[in-house]
């Protein structure tokens, strides 16, 4: 996901130069100082004991994401994990990494400003429905749109956890919480459906009960560079408890996975996904609940990131790549 | 016009029909003036901005002082605009409060403005569009058919378009301005484009200047020779430019915005210059975005600018809070326009000081620096970047509507000396806390190491030392004082303000922000007639410098004068915070609400009741009228305030 950082492979010690430069965020590189670096383990991304109710979905999310850090070795101090507002969005407190607990509904415009000015840091977001897709759902669309280059989980309870039962939106019609008390009369959002209209370029669905899905998920969402979202059913056992069952096969449900194409030209994988395709992604996001899980959509459009990278590049040619005092002095002589 | 005040200029009064034969006068001698106010009226798409520009760019280049103030309407497809630029051999403090040399292109334009000429002021006219009232004894008429020979210049196609620059011409006559350096500058502004529009300009402009304008007045001017010792160069610009290109020189090389009069333009620059930079300013989908992206931005080690007008402010507030509780270095402007609610979306006031200081829930401390003129634009966004980094902090810059949009020219900033090197401090730290009690916290972005493997976590639930929650009634306390303690230091570290005029005696005048020019030139008129005041300007508000304490008693009358509402209690937004801290009931409250800037007079007549040290020249036939905001004036309002914008 990081533009710099491709993963450090899984040698156990490796004593990498400790980025003492600001050279990957456009600056001129300072003294590089060797610092024997080990290799990232739980223990050394673990931070406070989780404070979410014994049995909610978020701690199999927690436990995933510490698993693919320690897998993908990465430079801990180029993690950064970013949320806004809920229970799911108490995440960074639990990661002993850089980080920011940030307002409601804005963690994606946070991530994206932390993610165009410094493309070298590998940047989590995390939060839950209400911060997605209500208060923050104008930013997700335009953070999708512009394909800033990020790992989005949202850890979907259809419900308020925090603020302890409200209506969110994507509890279903008919649900009752202390704002519906006679049943949700509000159509829900549906996330797939959004985020493919809104033009992320990586998205997904999983089950917080699915352990090696999730993490599947969240190492190719990683790996993908640009708005890479992922909807994970997590339960919400204090105001939604078994809500998700019917994709939980130790519950009797049945989780069922997108076969993608393998484009091997059998005729079985004509009837495969082809995650490029936008209208396949959409025909799939109309299955009705619990639906289907994996890789709804995927394209390689280029992120604004890389856009914006571009521009500087052909506009520092243009000025011969002047110093900023040179620069600056030659716009003032046309002022005179 | 110049100074004695009366010149006492006759002019053959021409009607607009009759073409007087007059005899050949092309060589009269030029009156040395060193001070002028000339007011362009027309509509906006005679490009009468332009015009104006150009003069005030000229003035720059020759070493004058040149401020200018102009009106644009609201609406795009046109309406009356204003360019009314004030040049002079001395200091120029204002704008100036009356033209003495008045262009009308309409018969509108005739009667909004008519008011603002001083009496023996020479009102030019275009013959072919007004019929000005001649009978009215207390002005020199000149009539040319502007449009006419605009038209019969540029050969018909370009109708009359162009009319601008053929009144440029003329004044560059009247006025014995560099002839040369006005067409290379219009070839500068021009060239690049299509060649056919700077020759169609110089034409105009060649038009104008050949006009025998010399057969109508008695009188030519040029202006003082001026030898600035030793100074800079002169730049010409307006504030937004000002602000945008000071930021730039603080190192501040990422920010994020939305659209919105009148602050756009400042993002507009950003956008255009910060890739040059290696830099990225990002236009969001709406203002919670954009200051969440500028944190962002700030958080990740790159100190970041956001900005707006008072509607987009509102909407950051709640972020600009998280900044203060996660103290996070931070820059927003706010390029203040009437409000409240969209409110006069192109006119001047002060009203969002209050907001600035307190706009957010809880206790959110902030610091608020306001910029006096165009030159101080640039210097407070420096002043701006260096508190932010140093304290942590969010800082508010104030400007407004009419440091934004007028042109000043100032000496060329020491780029050398004043340009910041802005990369992030990613060096390893062996250890960090981030909210430490007993310093003032410095951000340590991400990607710097910490060796002993504990990670900071920037937080807006109250937290300890290290960023985790905390519900210790205990802790809250400590950090709500180690939030509001570092201002604290920060006054320790501002200097006191010197004062204007008498340090000492009858009044004192204490203003902040695009006041700075009409307030001090009023302390120099009120000096002349012999009053003992003086002027305070702020340009730290918030926390206020040391010191202020020491100055009141120094004078028997504190007058804080602002473009605000006097409010339910009667004192005025800086007024009320300085009788709050300082508890002076010395402290007095001249204030308006009219949309538009001080003029000199104004104040004075509002400082000295009774007495009036202006020049008091009958306005029968004025239909805007500047003072108070009585019924019957705001009425008037609507022919400067265009209806129907969003
Ligand atoms: C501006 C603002 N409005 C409302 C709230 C109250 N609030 C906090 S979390 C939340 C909803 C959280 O729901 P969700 O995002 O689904 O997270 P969950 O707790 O379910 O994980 C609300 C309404 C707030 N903190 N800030
Ligand atoms: S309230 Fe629900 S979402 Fe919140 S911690 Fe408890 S179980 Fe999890
Ligand atoms: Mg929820």
């Amino acid at each position: 996901m990081s533009d710099e950082t491709k993963p450090n492979g899984s040698g156990d010690t490796s004593s990498v130069a400790a980025a003492v430069s600001a050279a990957d965020a456009g600056g001129t590189p300072a003294t590089t100082i060797e610092i024997p670096r080990e290799k990232l383990t739980k223990k050394a991304i673990t931070a406070d004991h989780p404070t979410w109710c014994p049995g909610c979905g978020d701690f199999a999310v927690l436990a995933s994401f510490y698993k693919v850090l320690e897998k993908r070795n990465l430079d801990h101090e180029k993690i950064v994990t970013l949320a806004g507002i809920g229970c799911s969005s108490r995440f960074p407190y639990f990661v002993n990494g850089h980080g920011a607990h940030f307002i409601h509904g804005r963690a994606v415009p946070l991530a994206s400003g932390i993610s165009l000015a410094r493309p070298d840091l590998n940047v989590f977001l995390f939060g839950g429905d209400g911060d997605g897709f209500s208060i923050g759902g104008n930013h997700l669309n335009h953070g999708a749109r512009k394909n800033v280059n990020l790992v989005y989980f949202i850890m979907d309870n259809f419900v308020y956890g925090l603020t302890k039962k409200q209506t969110s939106p994507t509890s279903p019609i008919g649900f009752k919480s202390k704002t519906d008390p006679t049943g949700a009369i509000d159509q829900p959002v549906n996330p797939m459906k959004q985020l493919v209209s809104a033009g992320a370029t990586f998205i997904a669905r999983t089950h917080a009960t699915q352990v090696k899905h999730m993490m599947e998920m969240i190492e190719r969402a990683f790996d993908h560079q640009g708005f890479s979202v992922i909807e994970c059913l997590s339960e919400c056992v204090e105001f939604y408890p078994d809500v998700f069952d019917p994709a939980d096969p130790r519950k009797g449900g049945s989780f069922e996975l997108i076969q993608e194409k393998k484009w091997d030209n059998t005729p079985e994988d004509e009837l495969r996904h082809d995650v490029t395709d936008e209208l396949a992604a959409y025909k799939l996001a109309q299955l009705p609940f619990p639906g289907v899980f994996g890789v709804f959509y995927q394209s390689d459009r280029p992120t604004k990131n890389a856009l914006e990278k571009k521009w500087i590049e052909t506009t520092r040619a243009k000025t011969g790549n002047a110093s900023d005092l040179e620069l600056l002095q030659k716009t003032f002589d046309r002022m005179k | 016009m110049g100074e004695p005040n009366n010149p006492d200029i006759t002019a053959v009064q021409q009607s607009a029909a009759a073409n007087v034969q007059v005899p050949d006068r092309a060589d009269l001698r030029p009156e040395n003036i060193n001070d002028a106010v000339i007011r362009l009226a027309g509509n906006s798409q005679d490009g009468i901005q332009t015009a104006g520009a150009f003069l005030a760019r000229l003035a720059g280049r020759s070493a004058q002082d040149v401020m200018t103030y102009m009106t644009i309407p609201a609406t795009i497809s046109g309406g009356p605009s204003i360019f009314q630029v004030r040049i002079g051999s001395g200091e120029v403090l204002s704008a100036g409060d009356e033209a003495d040399f008045l262009v009308a292109f309409y018969q509108h334009s005739y009667h909004d403005h008519i008011g603002f000429l001083r009496e023996g002021g020479v009102l030019l006219y275009d013959s072919d569009n007004v019929e000005p009232d001649l009978d009215d004894k207390r002005f020199v008429y000149v009539g040319i058919p502007i449009t006419g020979l605009t038209v019969e210049a540029l050969g018909g196609t370009a109708k009359d378009k162009g009319k601008n620059i053929f009144v440029l011409g003329l004044i560059a006559k009247i006025f014995h301005l560099d002839q040369e350096k006005l067409v290379a500058l219009m070839k500068e502004k021009f060239g690049g484009k299509d060649e056919s529009i700077v020759n169609t300009a110089i034409m105009a402009f060649t038009a104008g200047y050949a006009y025998p304008v010399g057969n109508l007045l008695t009188k030519l001017y040029q202006f003082e020779k001026i030898d600035k010792p030793g100074g800079r160069a002169q730049i010409t610009m307006d504030g937004n430019q000002a602000l945008a290109y000071g930021l730039l020189a603080a190192g501040v090389r990422f920010g994020a915005g939305y659209p919105i009069t009148p602050w756009s333009s400042v993002m507009e620059v950003l956008r255009r210059e910060l890739p040059k930079y290696g830099g990225i300013f990002v236009q969001a989908e709406d203002e919670l975005a954009s200051v969440s992206i500028a944190i962002g931005m700030s958080y990740s080690g790159w100190l970041a600018v956001t900005g707006s007008a008072g509607p987009g402010i509102s909407l950051k507030t709640e972020a600009i809070g998280w900044a203060s509780m996660a103290e996070i270095p931070l820059i927003i402007c706010n390029v203040q326009r009437g409000g409240p609610s969209t409110g006069l979306p192109t006119n001047v006031e002060q009203s969002d000081l209050h907001q600035a200081i307190f706009g957010s829930h809880g206790d959110s401390p902030r610091v608020v620096l306001a910029a006096a003129t165009v030159e101080d634009c640039f210097y407070i966004a420096i002043e701006a970047a260096r508190i932010a980094r140093k304290y942590s902090t969010p800082v508010f810059i104030l400007s407004d509507t009419s440091l934004a949009t007028r042109i000043e020219a100032f000496d060329e900033p020491d780029l050398a000396k004043i340009m910041v090197d802005p990369k992030p401090d990613l060096t390893a730290r062996q250890t960090h806390k981030p909210y430490p009690l007993d310093q003032i916290t410095q951000h340590v972005p991400p990607g710097a190491r910490i060796l002993d493997g504990k990670y900071p976590l920037m937080s807006g639930l109250e937290h300890d030392e290290m960023g985790h929650p905390t519900g210790s009634p205990k802790m809250h306390m400590a950090m709500t004082a180690k939030r509001r303690n570092k201002l604290r230091k920060l006054a320790d570290d501002i200097p006191t303000p010197e004062i204007y005029g008498d340090e000492q005696g009858d009044t004192l005048l204490v203003g902040w922000g695009s006041t700075y020019g009409p307030i001090h030139d009023a302390v120099k008129r009120a000096r002349e007639h012999g009053e003992k005041i003086g002027a305070l300007h702020l340009r730290h508000i918030h926390p206020l410098p040391n010191g202020l304490e020491k100055i009141w008693p120094k004078f028997k009358r504190i007058v804080v004068v602002e473009m605000n509402d006097a409010g339910v209690y009667g004192y005025g937004q800086l007024a009320t915070i300085l009788r709050a801290r300082y508890c002076e009931s010395k402290i007095e409250s001249v204030t308006k609400t009219d949309g538009l800037t001080f003029r000199v007079k104004e104040i004075l007549e509002n400082v000295f009741k009774g007495k009036t040290y202006a020049r008091n020249i009958p306005r029968d036939g004025a239909a805007v009228e500047h003072h108070g905001t009585a019924p019957e004036n705001v009425k008037h309002l609507k022919e400067v305030v265009p209806q129907g914008v969003g």
